[in-house]
């Protein structure tokens, strides 16, 4: 029988094995990172249409990581998506006149938002507005435009042969 | 015939009997008085004997499961050109249901059945009957440390055995069939939910923890007081508890899903 001392010890060693453990599980594989908020303002865009986009989405400026979506709302009388995004504090010259629009990552991946830099001298600033904002592209909308198109392109020759 | 319906009934009697028993148990050992000073030290004693003693199997299983489930994950999805996805697969799977049930399976085998043994001998060997004469209770000596410390190992173990399985599968994910670290680590941490995938993991394994304890201590405690009946009693123990873990997963993964 160990005494108990080594017992305690190793019980001991054990639980924190187990909060490590915990700890790894939150921080590292669910990114449970919201009580530690990196330093960021936050600028808001309205948007048509969002797509999928979720919060917690990147936001990317010519396809490196620059903050992410916080908080997505509806307008109540334009019926537009406020889409609000925090940037990362380093960066911090992003052009006024930029514009936001919402890409697919991939054929099937996730939405996200892509910030492309115009050349004012303002920058963006916490609480800034982003005016030209680009819709996420909806699949079954470009396809039912398309059939549409051909519908029409069948009936024109029609007319045309008669 | 008749003598049929007799042993029918006899035998039904008996399974209730046992039911009736093994909630006696868990509703003495739950709604007793605990005096901490005295069984602190009892219950430490049996986290190292279920908890500790256990670390080994469940960092080897637990290695090995994650590089199996990464290893076959990737090539399912290479031919979806999804590959990047390795991470998010794993991680799911291995968080919402392999880690819990697998360690419960584990934690059965390992510690449960020892239980089971420990206790039919201690009853074959009229140690139980002798703790009474001197007035000590076998429920707050023997039984009731037991049982908290399976409650309290099981869902250490399974936390442990999720981040272990884990890095196993970066390991063969990342540095073996060289997929990109941050693609593995940032996919897996934005379809990965704490509370909704981490921690129903964990509510799972606490209740795997309970019930599997609780199977291995009545079953001792129910033991034929001979070497026979001991064997059969850790036979029971672990076929029981493994039925109870799978069947329990599935109820339980309805509920959780079920927006419970």
């Amino acid at each position: 029988m160990l005494s108990q001392r080594t017992i305690e010890t190793s019980v001991g060693l054990f639980l924190l094995a187990a909060m490590l453990a915990l700890a790894i599980l939150a921080f590292k594989v669910s990114g449970l990172t919201s009580f530690f908020q990196p330093e960021g303002y936050n600028v808001t865009a309205q948007f048509d249409d969002i797509g999928q986009l979720k919060v917690r989405g990147p936001v990317k400026i010519g396809g490196v990581l620059i903050g992410e979506v916080s908080q997505i709302t509806l307008d109540p009388t334009t019926y537009r998506a406020i889409v609000t995004m925090r940037i990362n504090s380093k960066v911090t010259d992003i052009p006024s006149d930029s514009s936001a629009s919402i890409l697919t990552a991939g054929l099937l991946g996730d939405n996200y938002i892509a910030i492309t830099p115009m050349y004012s001298d303002h920058y963006l600033t916490n609480g800034s507005v982003i005016q030209e904002t680009h819709s996420a592209m909806i699949l079954e909308k470009l396809i039912g435009q398309f059939l549409f198109k051909i519908g029409n392109m069948g009936n024109e020759q029609q007319e045309n042969h008669s | 015939m008749m003598e049929q319906v007799t042993a029918l009934g006899q035998n039904g009697l008996h399974t209730i009997r046992q039911f009736g028993k093994a909630g006696a148990l868990l509703f003495r050992v739950m709604c007793y008085v605990p005096n901490f000073r005295k069984g602190f030290p009892l219950v430490l004693q049996q986290i190292y004997a279920e908890g500790v003693l256990s670390l080994l199997i469940i960092l080897v299983s637990g290695l090995f499961i994650g590089m199996v489930v990464a290893l076959q994950g990737y090539h399912t999805l290479a031919k979806f050109g999804a590959s990047a996805e390795l991470g998010p697969l794993v991680a799911l799977s291995v968080a919402r249901e392999l880690g819990p049930v697998v360690t419960a399976l584990l934690f059965a085998g390992r510690a449960c059945s020892a239980l089971t043994a420990e206790i039919g001998l201690m009853k074959a060997t009229d140690q139980l009957a002798s703790m009474e004469m001197m007035a000590v209770d076998p429920l707050r000596r023997v039984i009731s440390p037991r049982l908290w410390a399976g409650f309290i190992s099981m869902p250490l173990l399974t936390l442990i055995f999720n981040a272990v399985a884990i890095y196993g599968a970066y390991l063969v994910g990342v540095k073996w069939l060289g997929l990109d670290t941050g693609a593995f680590w940032s996919n897996m941490q934005s379809s990965v939910d704490f509370h909704a995938d981490i921690l129903n993991g964990i509510y799972k394994s606490i209740i795997f923890g309970l019930v599997i304890t609780w199977i291995a201590l009545h079953q001792g405690q129910d033991a034929v007081p001979t070497s026979a009946g001991i064997a059969s009693a850790t036979t029971r123990t672990v076929v029981h508890s493994s039925l109870a873990i799978l069947g329990l997963d599935f109820v339980l993964t309805a509920m959780m899903i079920g927006g419970w």
